[in-house]
């Protein structure tokens, strides 16, 4: 109960964080729309609404997947930057109780891409937003959600030991894109690719969110999502001790 | 009991350089030290930059692992019972980093107060108690970037207290302040001692350490000199005499021509704006100031004074081992 409190009142706290900057906030704003233009412009020369719809829920979990991976990792360098990276690991909280909310906080920014990417095709390509499992629906994006935040809980950990890691959050952006099927079908790739696709909830999360919104079986894409999902919380709550040991060990904490 | 042990603890740092041929250097930041504090005691670790007093407060707070030795925290042990220690100490960090610029001093204690456990009736209680105690009740809900140093010092000693531990820490608190600001810090850190909270403090002032500490521990180069009451520490230099002398503008090789002067069992210089303070300590009852002025030549002199030594010399003459 005690960690639910902690991880709830972390979010809050982020998300308060995250309101305070108008330059952020305005670029939060902005990028999913850049995003869902590009899509839109790709596969409205195929005159088909699924096609279209199709690829606008790809662009909206681009978002979602583009703010946690990128913001999660610099919002733990903003930690090293003001200095506070050492006050939270001086507390008794587990510190994987410290992170989670800050890739959540980044997941749950990544909603409103969703709901704008939705809005910018309704209004500005006339794209009819139809979904067939509205129920499924609901529940596919907030597991999506969790599970990128909890993939970004998983990138982040290893920002407490390394401080470039950093630059990894914006390294592995562009790629997961590809290889999760945002906008194109996982077929069209090699076959090799495939279990680093499946190894990803992300794949797992828009297939879920597509088969809610065009029809088909979502269930099984949730609940692959929701394993990955305890699965990264599993591994990036063990790892977790060994790397602050680490930075421990090394005196990394305290650089910037 | 002790409130804090250190045995043989001891701090090294491996610095690499070179990118094709990487070499690596060992630096030791602590060597082997020992010391306790007493339950309800002020001990001040007092040492000039460098000299291993963060590493030393950066292990017992568990920040960072001892390269060997141990460290305790009311019998806790700080690497094996990391999360204990941290329950029962409060760390106070130094300079104006540490805080969440961007939001209020009071969600900066609300988040942080969630960190250390604490219950949210008592963090009701407890935030506006301390608010008052750093003086920055009604300034509260302006974001932290708009504080001054001193109000984000104060902050940070909130922070330190938010779980009412029975240890608390502070590294360097004074550091930037002006004087107004760092007094009325010495006061909070003297109130702290006299509600029973032991209190390990870090400091290069040494004004700041006679007033506020019990009992002293001088470290240099990573290892403890001396340890003892402000009194005791003073004793060192009991059987010497200070002379003061305003030089302006110290010619090469005339500092070395004063250490070297029969008598003289140390010397060291602070800058002043137009003004070099010449300290020189010798024996008692020794008469050196024409010998000296001879040593200095045709450089033009100030003030010329004796006095009876202060913990600030003691500190000198112990840092510098003479």
């Amino acid at each position: 109960m005690k960690a639910l409190r902690l991880v709830a009142i972390g979010w809050l706290f982020q998300m308060k964080m995250l309101s305070r900057s108008s330059f952020d906030g305005l670029l939060g704003i902005l990028w999913p729309l850049f995003f869902a233009t590009t899509a839109f412009f790709m596969f409205r020369t195929s005159h088909d609404s699924r096609a279209l719809l199709y690829a606008a829920l790809g662009s909206s979990v681009m978002g979602i997947w583009s703010s946690t991976s990128v913001a999660a990792s610099s919002a733990l360098q903003r930690e090293r930057w003001y200095g506070t990276l050492e006050a939270i690991v001086g507390t008794p909280a587990h510190f994987s109780l410290v992170l989670i909310p800050i890739t959540l906080a980044m997941s749950t920014v990544g909603i409103y891409s969703m709901a704008a990417t939705l809005l910018w095709g309704r209004f500005l390509f006339g794209i009819g937003v139809h979904i067939v499992h509205p129920l499924l629906f609901v529940i596919a994006v907030p597991t999506t959600v969790l599970a990128i935040g909890l993939l970004g809980f998983l990138l982040s950990v290893t920002v407490v030991r390394y401080r470039t890691a950093w630059a990894l959050g914006n390294a592995l952006e562009y790629p997961v894109w590809l290889v999760c099927g945002f906008l194109v079908p996982l077929s069209l790739f090699p076959d090799w690719v495939r279990p680093i696709s499946w190894a990803l909830a992300p794949t797992w999360g828009v297939r879920a969110i597509r088969q809610a919104a065009l029809g088909g079986a979502p269930l099984w894409p949730v609940a692959a999502c929701i394993g990955l999902a305890a699965l990264y919380g599993i591994a990036g709550t063990l790892l977790v001790d060994t790397v602050l040991r680490s930075a421990r060990r090394t005196a990394t904490l305290s650089l910037t | 009991m002790a409130a804090i042990e250190a045995e043989k603890l001891r701090r090294t740092y491996r610095q690499t350089s070179g990118f094709v041929r990487r070499r690596t250097k060992t630096i030791e930041a602590v060597r082997g030290i020992d010391f306790e504090v007493n339950e309800g005691e002020l001990f001040g670790l007092l040492g000039p930059n460098g000299a291993g007093k963060t590493t030393t407060i950066k292990m017992l707070v568990t920040l960072l692992i001892p390269t060997s030795g141990a460290a305790r925290v009311l019998g806790h042990d700080v690497v094996h019972s990391a999360r204990t220690v941290r329950r029962n100490i409060g760390y106070v960090f130094g300079g104006d980093r540490g805080a969440y610029e961007r939001l209020s001093g009071l969600d900066n204690l609300r988040y942080f107060s969630e960190l250390y456990g604490v219950p949210p009736k008592v963090q009701k209680r407890r935030i506006p108690e301390l608010l008052e105690l750093v003086g920055l009740m009604g300034r509260e809900k302006e974001r932290v970037e708009g504080y001054s140093r001193g109000m984000k010092q104060r902050l940070h000693i909130a922070r330190g207290l938010l779980h009412d531990p029975p240890v608390v820490v502070l590294d360097e608190p004074t550091i930037g302040l002006d004087p107004v600001g760092a007094r009325e810090l010495r006061n909070t850190i003297a109130e702290l001692a006299q509600a029973g909270k032991t209190v390990l403090l870090t400091t290069h002032y040494m004004y700041e350490a006679d007033a506020l500490c019990d009992r002293i521990a001088v470290i240099a180069e990573g290892e403890i000199v001396a340890e003892g009451t402000p009194t005791a520490l003073k004793s060192v230099v009991a059987d010497r005499t200070v002379v003061e002398i305003e030089a302006y503008g110290l010619p090469a090789g005339a500092l070395e021509r004063v250490r070297a002067s029969p008598g003289v069992t140390s010397v060291s210089v602070e800058e002043r704006e137009h003004v070099q303070l010449l300290l020189v300590q010798a024996p008692k009852g020794l008469e050196l100031t024409q010998q000296l002025l001879g040593c200095l030549g045709d450089v033009r002199v100030g003030r010329v004074a004796a006095r009876e030594p202060t913990l600030e010399d003691a500190y000198v003459s112990l840092v510098t081992g003479s």
